[in-house]
């Protein structure tokens, strides 16, 4: 059963290892072992494989739909819950934690069996992993269309659904590891490697980003605030990209690629190499999202050094999955599993490119806000996770229903439809985010902005939006196609649920010499020992760091005329977060003369200090708010919600008429200012107390202004509290050069 | 900036699991064989022949 295809490589490492030893992957000379017999869980694997299938279309049809209001705004058909704000999280999460998170553990369960040679340690727990995630994923398409949401980018989800999200990722590192432990292959393939990381490392990002104060049963507030906030957030996001949509695809890429090409990937050594350069750099990264922002410098140059070397470690993964095929390139022309495969490691190619380049300030100042960047993760997306993830289901599905595609005329299609959908996605996007950037900058020889009204290059660039959407349906169709081919595939077929399977039990471990002995062995044969001590001496790691955090002041430097928000400004940045608005105006203007002459003042960190969560955005679809206070007297924001292109003439903002008839929730503001005292935000008892009577007070002037210019609503109308918020918005430094003057 | 050092601090907490992991890997001999394994896992999905499981002795 062992290996012997290669006799002087095999003959080279066993010389590698000490006389005594025995190398992995080796039976021991003269032990005596026996062959055991066991079914592999292929009933898992489908149901993840379908639930991906499902997800995925569903998901990449609210991109659609979502790609399609960003030009045609009627598209939200009137509704507040599917209006742009609220259904860009819904997408990204459909996508990323439904359609290649089922992927992953689809992926996961199929190789880790097999590597292992064994069955998954529990099916119970299989089980509960399967439908936990999918109830994850039915709260979150039941909340975030209601503007249930934390507002940062990718960990949207409220407090309830953070925590069930790590009880389930907690049982999938149960069942997981536990099948590690009771393998029959000593030697851990490199694809194993890729998935513990991913465990471990999206299991601290989770916990630590999610940390909120909560007010209610799906409200709250993140525990830290402005920059910090920012920097936790980014921290999170980027590694999420890199560890959710990275390495588990490269463990599978490791897996799957050799498997559909029938040939060992170019170089082990390579892969054992960059594995461990990969994640070694990868979580300094995170802060090159706030290049030019009131992080600190040295830690924007820090995200910037680490995203450049990234790109050797991430080229390395590249490579050897291009050059598996070496020799082998007809195959390709043959097969368009392989083609999938290749075009996939081609765009996580230019995407690792890309980033690296993209985190160098002066490429930053122009993409940052723009639609490259949505480019840019689309090409990592579109090309390498969802090729990858389409590539898998064709070459799984019919294996373990034994029988051939259904179409492979549809295959076909499939890949080239997906392609040509890439194509009309990321160019236009391309185009649109380098126009767009270079028009914010434009200056005419009189030394002002060439475009001042922000309008103007939104409109520009709308052709762009079109074709986008056009290539997102290309690509989704292909996806509907190939779920058509699959489950016809399926039908054709029957399941083998437990797949038979034999390997011989792995031998009692090897004989450690020397000093080598207790430890090494402890370690050895004690996976889930080792699981446990790493854990602690992380836990007692974070808390040193931790308590001094939470008892030492915060050192952002203040500014003494930066007040918390008001009861009734904390409603209306509460709506603000629900609606979405931060998807598309960014509050934090940078420091280059394009921006302070459109907006004003560049942001400071000490502005920031009450904001929990940080609201900078990521995105510029329209322009920047934090310096929107005082910009427009109240009426021109109250006509401008309830109609923007009445104060905006093409404008492709949404209406938002709920607002002005809604009443404010104002149940709960005593709870809200109270969970924000307790993180830090001073608010003192009588605040707290008299909450909603300074709410009221206020509302009413705002109503009273409103109706001085002909505008008629009551004070208790949501539209009163979002206009008292953006009427806030950066006016406190403002306060203190009138102070003064 | 106070959480800039617990951010740090998280993140060198788990580049040294990692680098445990490495040693753990390293001294266990997991990389003792560079080439084997990647022509192994090509090999893992024979069927098994009928034939009863038996003892097999090398």
């Amino acid at each position: 059963m062992n290996v012997s295809i290669n006799q002087p490589a095999a003959d080279a490492a066993s010389s590698l290892v000490k006389p005594g030893k025995v190398s992995i992957g080796q039976q021991p000379p003269g032990g005596e072992t026996l062959v055991e017999r066991f079914a592999y869980d292929n009933k898992i694997v489908r149901d993840f494989a379908v639930a991906s299938i499902i997800w995925g279309i569903i998901g990449m049809l609210v991109g659609v739909i979502a790609a399609t209001q960003l030009f045609a705004p009627a598209a939200n058909l009137g509704n507040q819950y599917t209006t742009f704000g609220r259904i860009r999280p819904l997408h990204t999460n459909a996508v990323i934690f439904a359609f290649v998170g089922n992927a992953i553990f689809m992926g996961v369960y199929y190789s880790l069996q097999r590597l292992c040679k064994t069955r998954m340690f529990s099916d119970v727990l299989s089980k509960i992993h399967f439908w936990g995630w999918q109830l994850i994923i039915l709260s979150a398409v039941a909340t975030l269309p209601l503007g249930l949401t934390s507002s940062k980018e990718y960990a949207e989800l409220e407090w309830p659904i953070d925590i069930a999200i790590t009880l389930i990722w907690v049982v999938f590192g149960i069942n997981m590891f536990g099948t590690i432990v009771k393998r029959r292959e000593r030697h851990l393939y490199v694809a194993i490697w890729f998935y513990i990381a991913t465990f471990v490392t999206v299991a601290v990002l989770h916990i630590v980003n999610s940390m909120e104060m909560p007010v209610s049963f799906l409200k709250s507030y993140s525990m830290y605030a402005g920059v910090q906030d920012a920097l936790v957030q980014w921290w999170y996001g980027h590694n999420a990209v890199a560890f959710f949509l990275t390495t588990p695809y490269l463990g599978m890429m490791y897996y799957f690629l050799p498997k559909m090409a029938n040939r060992p990937v170019y170089s082990y050594r390579l892969s054992i190499l960059h594995f461990w350069a990969l994640i070694f750099l990868y979580i300094w990264a995170g802060p090159h999202h706030l290049l030019y922002s009131s992080l600190p410098d040295w830690a924007q140059s820090l995200g910037t050094v680490f995203s450049i070397m990234l790109i050797a470690p991430s080229w390395g993964g590249m490579i050897n999955g291009l050059l598996t095929l070496r020799g082998a390139w007809d195959k390709v022309r043959e097969d368009t599993l392989l083609k999938f495969m290749v075009v996939g490691l081609t765009a996580y190619g230019m995407a690792t490119l890309e980033g690296p380049l993209l985190s160098l300030k002066n490429v930053n100042a122009i993409a940052h806000f723009t639609d490259w960047i949505v480019a840019h993760v689309h090409v990592g997306a579109l090309g390498w996770n969802g090729f990858l993830t389409f590539a898998m289901l064709y070459w799984l599905i019919p294996r373990i229903y034994r029988t051939p595609l259904y179409s492979k005329k549809l295959l076909n299609f499939h890949f080239w439809i997906g392609t040509l959908g890439i194509l009309f996605y990321a160019i236009p996007m391309y185009i649109s985010g380098f126009t767009q950037g270079m028009m914010w900058k434009e200056f005419t020889d009189a030394s002002v902005l060439k475009y001042p009204t922000f309008l103007e290059t939104t409109l520009q660039i709308l052709p762009m939006h079109m074709m986008r959407a056009l290539g997102g349906t290309l690509y989704l169709l292909g996806a509907i196609l190939m779920g058509y081919n699959l489950f016809k595939t399926m039908a054709a077929g029957k399941l083998v649920a437990n797949e038979e399977a034999e390997a011989y039990a792995l031998p009692v471990s090897y004989k450690p010499t020397g000093s080598e002995t207790y430890w090494h062995r402890w370690l050895e044969r004690k996976p889930f020992q080792f699981l446990i001590a790493s854990l602690v001496v992380i836990l007692i790691g974070s808390l040193i760091e931790l308590i001094p955090t939470f008892m030492v002041k915060s050192n952002v430097p203040t500014i003494a005329s930066v007040q918390p928000y008001t009861a009734l400004e904390v409603q209306g940045r509460d709506l603000f977060i629900r609606e979405g608005c931060v998807s598309c105006h960014s509050q934090l203007v940078r420091p280059f003369r394009s921006e302070t002459e459109r907006y004003g003042e560049y942001s400071k960190a000490g502005e920031f200090v009450y904001d929990h969560p940080f609201l900078w955005g990521s995105k510029r679809t329209g322009p920047d708010l934090h310096r929107e206070g005082g910009k427009y007297p109240d009426s021109w924001h109250y006509h401008h919600m309830n109609d923007p292109t009445s104060m905006s003439p093409g404008s492709v903002m949404p209406a938002y008429p709920w607002l002005i008839t809604q009443q404010l929730d104002i149940s709960n503001t005593s709870a809200k200012l109270r969970a924000l005292n307790k993180i830090g935000v001073p608010y003192d008892d009588l605040a707290i107390a008299q909450a909603n009577e300074d709410l009221t007070k206020q509302a009413t002037d705002v109503s009273g202004r409103l109706a001085k210019e002909g505008i008629n609503v009551k004070p208790d109308r949501e539209i009163v509290a979002l206009i008292a918020y953006l009427q806030r918005l950066g006016t406190d430094i403002k306060k203190m050069e009138t102070a003064q003057k | 900036m106070s959480i800039i050092f617990f951010m740090i601090g998280v993140s060198l907490m788990m580049a040294l699991g990692f680098l445990g992991a490495f040693f753990w890997s390293m001294r266990t001999g997991q990389q003792d064989d560079l080439y084997t394994p990647s022509i192994r896992m090509l090999l893992e999905d024979d069927a098994p022949d009928t034939a009863e499981p038996q003892s097999h002795a090398k």
